[in-house]
């Protein structure tokens, strides 16, 4: 019988890719692992093996096909002496064939970053500027890039940050530019490279540590802790620690308990650390490029789902934006809705659904979790009087928590409903599919809380 | 199970593999294979999800060092653990429905192809953090030698996790207390996208414990009969209180590194040559035939045993139901 090859997923995050090239043609025969095709992923260019044996009968999606979803029939393979039955589609080869069993999803166009109806613009961006939309991920190279290209102590070192080009992709192209004394592969070591980079910041330079994920960070958070954030005050003010520790953080896709924790708060309880955890792609530029000429310790929150939405980010020659400033990125005037890093995006969309039933509700992205920009916060509650706080993380002892605590504390005569909290679930990171989503906040959680604090 | 040290050295068998072995290791080398070549499949089509990384091309590291080992031992990996888990008799049909995310599968769904553990058969995991399980089969050692309940653990690791530091501390302890432990190292030469030379100051690995009096062992690791007789003599080592040894098992692994490796780091044609040359399973197969153990006939019917085999397993993963939701909550603490 002959069997369909399916466009396969090639990463955890892989909805859909471009097939790049077809590296067999119709009536070639195939062996298990030859290489038929490349293939284009969320994250890099994928070498797609066969997994049986045959004649490559047919080619259904030509190459330089676009968005081709997972799952979708690609080729068909027949075996010894089978032929494959007429297709009836004009003779041509090329269309994806119609199946009766299970219909064939026409490629589309990405889904696009949730993007609210209206963002407001950042304060901090001259009006008038022009924007360029680009990824995350672009505007964290962008950062990189820009300022190892202003300052010679600048460096970035990490897990195959070099010659892979970042496990994520982040630092692609940096090797090529900057070349192996400043673009650094390391063992994997986290205590010790991380160290390493503190040393090296006390010995005048400027390290970027990336880790390949904040799991791994663990390994190396006494450094992080005890050498980084606390010898300046441990010398009396003479030991700065001009450093940044950056990298995914939070639960990526289906990796399980060790591979999918958030630290926000994990760093956020830490005084001599500054905690980033930006959402869109000019705060992650304008904050990344902060972080490295700041002359303290930054822990720097990424998030590897987010790495490949796309946002406009504006077009200066130095587009830098102040820590510690939280963001109002849309009026409202029922409730207050506080969120940062990924959560930004069911929290965005909670915003247009409730605007649907007539609530109006400020969204803050924090963007900064330390120093807490509680200002912001306060002053959208007195006005709306009712807030809720959204993160991706546990409940117990969380941003949520501390926002409802210092709502409560200063401006506790304001209040009309009790400070709500939506997070992530208090159990750790189930691998299983339908766990994994219900122990991830979700747009509905989010949605209830607003209604609950407006008693609706 | 539990038997004292002096009978299990007693009766711990050395040197060479006898030949009515070698057919079963053979099986189980072909299990593991085919096992994974589904799991790749089952991931393209998306019925697994996050990370999956095969072990294809180090099959006869685990099953000689399992063949060397006796029951009531201990085994502790990292996250390349499906071949562990099929070597240490682990159904595969629990395996893969773990890998699908089931009720049915070792951790109920909740662990994923990282992380699978069975009491029953003495397999602890199945780490996610590079190098954590050094330690933790160390501590398996310690109890071990605690209780005088003369068992022996082996903790695998790769040659990049070698360059952790928790690898050190342990080797440390191990060797200061005579620790009944032996430490596979599984020398695929990548960690990653790394090549062993670009991360390693002292490539040899077996020498990483020359400063702990730690003695240790290159060893063909795709050679199975090799695997076991080096197996043999360094379970008996520790088994016997001699402490520590290294087992440096220079091994490949032909696969990305997981799902998601374009693997630009080494051409097709080095990949090709180790399949074509020194392949665990090609290689003992001419063995089978050359020293007239197995005929072709033989092969063609273990082919087909094993073919519905690893079918019932995938049939399992995919029939078996999604956890229900109440798992979400449970197994945060025991009662
Ligand atoms: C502490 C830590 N750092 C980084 C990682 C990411 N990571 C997972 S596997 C791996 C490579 C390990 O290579 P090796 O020890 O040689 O084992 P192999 O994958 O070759 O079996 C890395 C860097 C991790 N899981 N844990
Ligand atoms: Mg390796």
């Amino acid at each position: 019988m002959p069997t369909d090859i399916l466009m396969p997923a090639l990463s955890p995050t892989m909805e859909e890719g471009t097939i790049s090239k077809w590296l067999v043609g119709e009536g070639d025969s195939v062996k298990a692992g030859d290489v038929i095709a490349e293939i284009e992923t969320d994250k890099a260019t994928m070498e797609m093996e066969a997994v049986d044996e045959g004649t490559l009968a047919r080619i259904l999606v030509p190459a330089g096909t676009e968005n081709v979803k997972v799952n979708t029939p690609i080729a068909t393979l027949t075996g010894e002496g089978e032929t494959v039955p007429q297709r009836t589609n004009g003779g041509g080869t090329k269309a994806p064939p119609k199946r009766d069993d299970k219909p064939t999803p026409a490629p589309q166009q990405a889904a696009p970053a949730p993007q609210p109806a209206k963002v407001a613009a950042d304060p901090d961006i001259p009006p008038g500027t022009e924007y360029v939309t680009i990824t995350v991920r672009e505007a964290l190279r962008e950062a990189m890039a820009e300022e190892m290209r202003r300052d010679d102590t600048v460096f970035l070192m990490g897990e195959e940050v070099a010659q892979y080009q970042g496990a994520y992709k982040i630092s692609q192209g940096l090797l090529e530019e900057f070349g192996d004394r400043r673009v650094i592969d390391t063992p994997i070591t986290e205590q010790g490279f991380a160290g390493l980079g503190v040393g090296a910041a006390f010995g005048g330079l400027r390290p970027i540590v990336e880790f390949m994920t904040f799991n791994f960070a663990m390994q190396a958070i006494d450094q992080i802790i005890n050498s980084a954030g606390k010898t300046l005050y441990m010398s009396g003010g003479q030991m700065g620690c001009p450093i940044v520790f950056r990298g995914p953080n939070g639960a990526a896709a289906r990796v399980a308990a060790q591979h999918s924790q958030n630290y926000a708060s994990w760093y956020a309880h830490v005084p001599g650390l500054k905690v980033i955890a930006p959402y869109f792609a000019s705060d992650a530029k304008g904050l990344l490029k902060a972080a490295i000429r700041d002359p303290n310790p930054v822990i720097f929150l990424e998030n590897e789902i987010c790495y490949g939405r796309s946002f406009p980010v504006p077009k200066l020659e130095d587009h830098v934006l102040p820590i510690g400033k939280a963001r109002v990125v849309r009026e409202g005037r029922h409730v207050t809705l506080v969120s940062f890093s990924i959560t930004m995006g069911i929290t965005l969309e909670a915003a247009d659904a409730l605007a649907g039933e007539g609530i109006e509700a400020e969204v803050i992205d924090l963007r900064t979790l330390r120093p807490l920009d509680t200002e912001t916060v306060i002053e959208s509650m007195k006005k709306t009087n009712r807030i809720v706080t959204i993160e991706e993380g546990w409940p117990v002892c969380g941003i949520a928590s501390e926002i409802a605590a210092v709502v409560t504390e200063q401006a506790f005569d304001f209040l009309d409903a009790p400070p709500m909290r939506v997070t992530g679930k208090d159990v750790p990171m189930p691998y299983a599919a339908n766990l994994e989503k219900l122990a991830l906040p979700a747009l509905d959680e989010v949605i209830a809380a607003a209604k609950a604090v407006c008693y609706r | 199970m539990a038997k004292s040290a002096k009978d299990e050295s007693a009766k711990a068998p050395t040197g060479k593999a006898a030949p009515e072995d070698l057919l079963g290791f053979y099986e189980r080398m072909l299990l593991i294979r085919r096992f994974e070549e589904r799991a790749g499949q089952l991931y393209g089509m998306g019925l697994i999800g996050g990370f999956c990384h095969l072990y294809i091309g180090q099959e006869a590291v685990v099953v000689g060092m399992q063949a060397a080992i006796e029951q009531g031992d201990q085994v502790i990996t990292a996250y390349r653990d499906h071949g562990h888990m099929l070597s240490c008799g682990m159904d595969p049909r629990g395996v893969m429905a773990e890998l699908t995310g089931r009720i049915g599968g070792y951790s109920k769904g909740k662990g994923g192809s990282m992380h699978m553990f069975s009491r029953e058969k003495d397999f602890f995991g199945g780490h996610g953090i590079v190098g954590a399980q050094v330690p933790i089969g160390t501590g398996l050692a310690f109890s071990n030698r605690y209780r005088e309940n003369g068992r022996v653990c082996l903790t695998y690791f790769g040659d990049g996790a070698a360059n952790q530091g928790q690898v050190y501390e342990s080797f440390n302890m191990a060797s200061l207390w005579k620790l009944p432990v032996v430490y596979v190292i599984e020398n695929n030469q990548y960690a990653m996208g790394t090549a062993i030379a670009r991360s390693s100051s002292e490539t040899h690995l077996h020498r990483r414990g020359v400063s702990f009096n730690i003695p240790g062992e290159e060893v063909d690791g795709m050679d199975v009969e090799t695997v076991l007789d080096a197996g043999r003599g360094a379970v008996a080592h520790a088994r016997e209180g001699k402490g520590p040894i290294i087992l440096e098992m220079m091994t490949y692994r032909y696969r990305g590194h997981s799902m998601s490796d374009p693997a630009k780091y080494r051409t097709r044609e080095e990949v090709q040559d180790i399949r074509e040359k020194r392949d665990p399973i090609d290689h003992l197969r001419e063995k089978l035939i050359a020293r007239k153990i197995a005929t072709e006939a033989d092969f063609k019917a273990l082919d087909k045993k094993i073919k519905e085999q690893v079918a019932r397993a995938v049939e399992f993963a995919q029939e078996s139901p999604e956890p229900p939701a109440e798992e979400l909550w449970r197994d945060v603490y025991r009662a």
